[in-house]
């Protein structure tokens, strides 16, 4: 009634995903999808979500042409015909968004349990009942607006962490120590009028706590340690571990003489401290490391296999045969090597070769794993196993490349290299001096020599660097740069040259709409027939008026168009129209009026330009390496703002261009989405991909660029040059630090109190110096 | 002093007990999920089964 009289502010928000809606829509929904999760949230008494999601920005719609997976058989059945799956969930970003699916799932009547992970989006649901109804389980969270794929062994990698978990149980146990030998300690320290036989139990005290803390928890220490000299090198953990053992047998040895004081405190404090910096770096990375895995999983994908007797089923990518016959839909990939069986295909090699335009392949040609069906489904013949096939081939080259990478060395390793001898051999110089000039005796001279080690031992320099990392890759974290590899930040900050890919990087790697002939209120009918296909263009024009209404009836003629009633939608041949293809064309016949045609192109991202300005004001040439044709690469460089490009590229020759580049002393930063960019990415120095790349890019790129696309990436390369900065400054304080503290401790002025207030308040001043790295970097771009 | 004799083991056996919690935890996952615990508290609906069994 209230609505008639005076009329109500239509919704501007999707009611479910919180897109926004097109400003003369009725509608509180911006799809039929997101209509049908509304009703089901209600229905199910949860509407308490929307309250308390903390993020809505339409990212949770329901895909209507999300990828069909059969988890029938990755259900395992447990005892009493009781079921459980292990899946991904995308889309789980808040707390409100775990208690969704959990309670949606939990009031299922059959199902026993159901829980998600927020840090893992891990999910767990185990249901009474046959592995069938597993389908229906994932179905239903699929229409919450979560997309769903089975838990990978990627996932699981990235997750299932046994070092961090390693890493967390010394950290307990050494804090722990620390924390009960300080107790002690301070009685010692204070306590001036302690008689002697007291100080002796003190003592003692303080080596049963301390010996077997300072053994379980430095062994993360020791073996890295021990690895490094094995290898030959010096690395951090060996200058912690002689530090920290050092200073357990002196206080030993103080402690069966009844020295004054004992150092057990210093050595479990610095093990808790350096362990804390190491979780601290490794759930920072992690967290980035399951960002990408989830994006790996969400692409892994079965395969539709026809059997000799007429039937199909879905299979997953490893078990497929030699000699398989596979279906491939309309706008799905080809994820193994085949050769066509009969008619012909339309597949859009740029994932492959980088060619913008899709190409057309003859009965009996070879296919190239990668490649989408741009056109009818096809039937092929599979010519490799999963595990021999061209993609698995690249996989092992560029698992070779990543080993080659590995042996950067970092700067804290550099700065070790020299800095651990000259300790070493300036506590040694101590030792000597007190016995050998001074006379003491030799237990004695100890005391000053392993004083230097534990002043020097470097707490806040083992700190300086892990501590900048963590905030800058959580800062990048943040605004969408996903930064996996451990050395990364690095070699992004030292890259002098972009060497950037065309399709799918430049540009969107999909076909968009271009301004045309046509009305409105004709896009608006198309984009109706549209919706109903999983063709790559009909999915473009769909994109392109998603206020378009929903309509039943519409039929689709696989490789041809679509029709309803009379009004025909698809290629030229279909709509009855005579003269040549046009390529990425669909065409709208209605009855009493002539066709029209939608033309579509891959065109470049909106902050492409922006984004090539900002790498060369931050010094970086920038130069643009395609497998297209010339005039398509020439006008989209031209657009970019590139005046150094090259068309025709075979992957080989982006590998050898990088090698080129990279023999000439000049370190390249690779960005790419492509398989036939994979081995480039591996090579270069360091590497980025945007996150709708394909699967090998993301796996051989050391960051996944995520939401922001292109600009991100001078924002990255300023932010990891400015932790660069904090951390050669943190490094510069702490030796500064040290030439303070190891006159002290060699002339033997060092007490426990002293060393414990040096080595807490170097690591203070690093840490607070290191969250400046988070804060955004102003650079001559943005302004 | 004869209290100290008392008092120390009594603070070491507290902050064993400490630790042993700790690694229990450690062992039976209570630090896998951190950022779903911190919201899972604010969450105390039972589930209500859409048609109990019976």
């Amino acid at each position: 009634m209230n609505a008639i009289a005076r009329p109500v502010a239509a919704a501007t928000h999707c009611a479910h995903c919180a897109a926004p809606l097109p400003p003369e829509s009725q509608a509180s929904y911006c799809c039929a999808g997101c209509a049908g999760a509304h009703a089901l949230v209600t229905g199910l008494g949860l509407e308490a979500f929307y309250a308390r999601r903390q993020q809505a920005d339409g990212a949770q719609r329901p895909t209507a042409d999300a990828p069909v997976i059969d988890f029938t058989p990755l259900a395992r059945a447990t005892r009493g015909g009781e079921h459980s799956l292990e899946l991904v969930v995308s889309g789980l970003t808040c707390g409100a968004c775990v208690w969704l699916v959990e309670q949606a799932l939990a009031a299922e009547p059959d199902v026993m349990q159901a829980r998600a992970s927020l840090s893992a989006r891990r999910l767990t649901v185990a249901w009474r009942g046959p592995a069938e109804r597993g389908n229906a389980l994932v179905a239903l969270v699929g229409r919450l607006g979560f997309s769903l794929a089975p838990w990978s062994t990627a996932c699981l990698r990235a997750t299932e962490d046994a070092e961090g978990r390693e890493l967390l149980r010394a950290l307990g146990i050494a804090a722990f120590g620390a924390t009960n030998i300080m107790m002690l300690s301070v009685a010692v320290w204070v306590g001036w009028d302690m008689g002697e036989a007291t100080r002796a139990g003190m003592h003692w005290m303080a080596a049963l706590i301390g010996l077997p803390v300072v053994l379980v928890a430095g062994l993360p220490f020791y073996r890295s340690a021990l690895a490094g000299l094995r290898a030959g090198r010096m690395n951090m953990d060996l200058a912690v571990s002689l530090g920290v053992l050092a200073a357990t047998g002196m206080s030993l040895s103080e402690t069966i003489l009844n020295g004054p004081f004992t150092y057990f405190d210093s050595a479990s404090t610095l093990l808790a401290l350096l362990l804390a910096g190491r979780v601290a770096d490794r759930a920072a990375r992690r967290r980035a490391r399951q960002a990408v895995a989830e994006l790996l999983a969400l692409q892994e994908g079965a395969v539709l296999v026809l059997s000799a007797d007429g039937t199909s089923a879905q299979v997953p990518v490893e078990q497929v045969q030699v000699g398989a016959r596979i279906q491939v839909a309309a706008g799905e990939r080809l994820l193994l090597d085949a050769v066509l069986e009969g008619g012909d295909a339309l597949l859009d090699t740029s994932a492959t070769t980088g060619e913008s335009l899709p190409r057309r392949f003859a009965a009996g040609e070879a296919l190239p794993a990668g490649a989408v069906n741009m056109g009818a489904p096809f039937v092929s013949r599979v010519t490799a196993a999963a595990q021999d096939g061209s993609l698995a081939t690249m996989a092992r080259l560029l698992e070779r490349a990543e080993q080659a990478k590995g042996h950067f060395v970092d700067l804290a390793d550099r700065v070790v290299r020299w800095f651990v001898p000259v300790v070493h051999a300036v506590a040694l110089a101590t030792f000597f001096w007190w016995w050998l000039a001074a006379g003491m005796p030799w237990h004695h001279a100890l005391v000053p020599a392993v004083a230097t080690l534990i002043v020097t031992c470097p707490c806040g320099f083992a700190i300086a660097v892990p501590a900048v990392q963590v905030v800058a890759v959580g800062a990048l974290f943040r605004r969408g740069v996903l930064v996996s590899s451990a050395t990364a930040l690095e070699r992004l900050a030292s890259a002098d040259v972009a060497v950037l890919d065309k399709t799918g990087t430049l540009t969107e790697g999909r076909p968009l709409l271009l301004p045309g002939l046509w009305s409105n209120a004709q896009l608006r009918r198309a984009a109706t027939l549209a919706r109903v296909s999983r063709h790559p263009l009909a999915r473009a024009l769909a994109r392109a008026c998603p206020a378009a209404p929903v309509v039943e009836g519409v039929q689709e003629h696989p490789g041809q168009g679509l029709a309803l009633g009379r009004t025909r939608l698809g290629s030229a041949r279909f709509c009855g129209i005579a003269g040549e293809d046009l390529g990425l064309t669909l065409w709208l016949a209605e009855p009493g009026s002539a066709p029209v045609a939608f033309r579509f192109a891959d065109t470049l991202r909106p902050d492409a330009a922006a984004a090539v300005a900002g790498l060369r004001a931050l010094g970086l040439e920038v130069e643009l390496l395609s497998g297209d044709a010339a005039p398509a690469v020439r006008a989209m460089a031209e657009q970019a703002g590139i005046t150094n490009w090259r068309a025709g590229v075979s992957p080989e020759g982006k590998a050898a261009r990088i090698q080129a580049l990279r023999a000439a002393g000049r370190r390249p930063l690779m960005v790419g989405d492509g398989i036939n960019d994979a081995t480039a990415l591996a090579l270069a120095h360091v590497s980025a991909a945007p996150d709708d790349g394909t699967d090998l890019a993301q796996t051989a790129a050391d960051m996944v660029l995520r939401a922001e696309r292109l600009s991100a990436l001078p924002q990255a390369i300023a932010t990891a040059r400015q932790s660069q900065v904090l951390a050669r400054q943190n490094i510069g304080l702490s030796l500064a630090y040290n030439a303070l503290a190891i006159p002290l401790a060699a002339f033997g002025f060092v007490t426990p109190l002293l060393a414990a207030v040096i080595m807490a308040s170097s690591s203070i001043i690093v840490i607070l110096n290191a969250l400046r790295a988070g804060r955004e970097v102003k650079s001559a771009w943005t302004a | 002093m004869d209290s100290l004799i008392l008092l120390m083991p009594v603070a070491m056996l507290m902050g064993l007990i400490a630790l042993v919690g700790f690694l229990w935890a450690l062992r039976s996952g209570q630090y896998e999920d951190l950022d779903g615990a911190a919201s899972r508290i604010l969450f105390d609906d039972l589930p209500n089964k859409k048609d109990p069994l019976p």
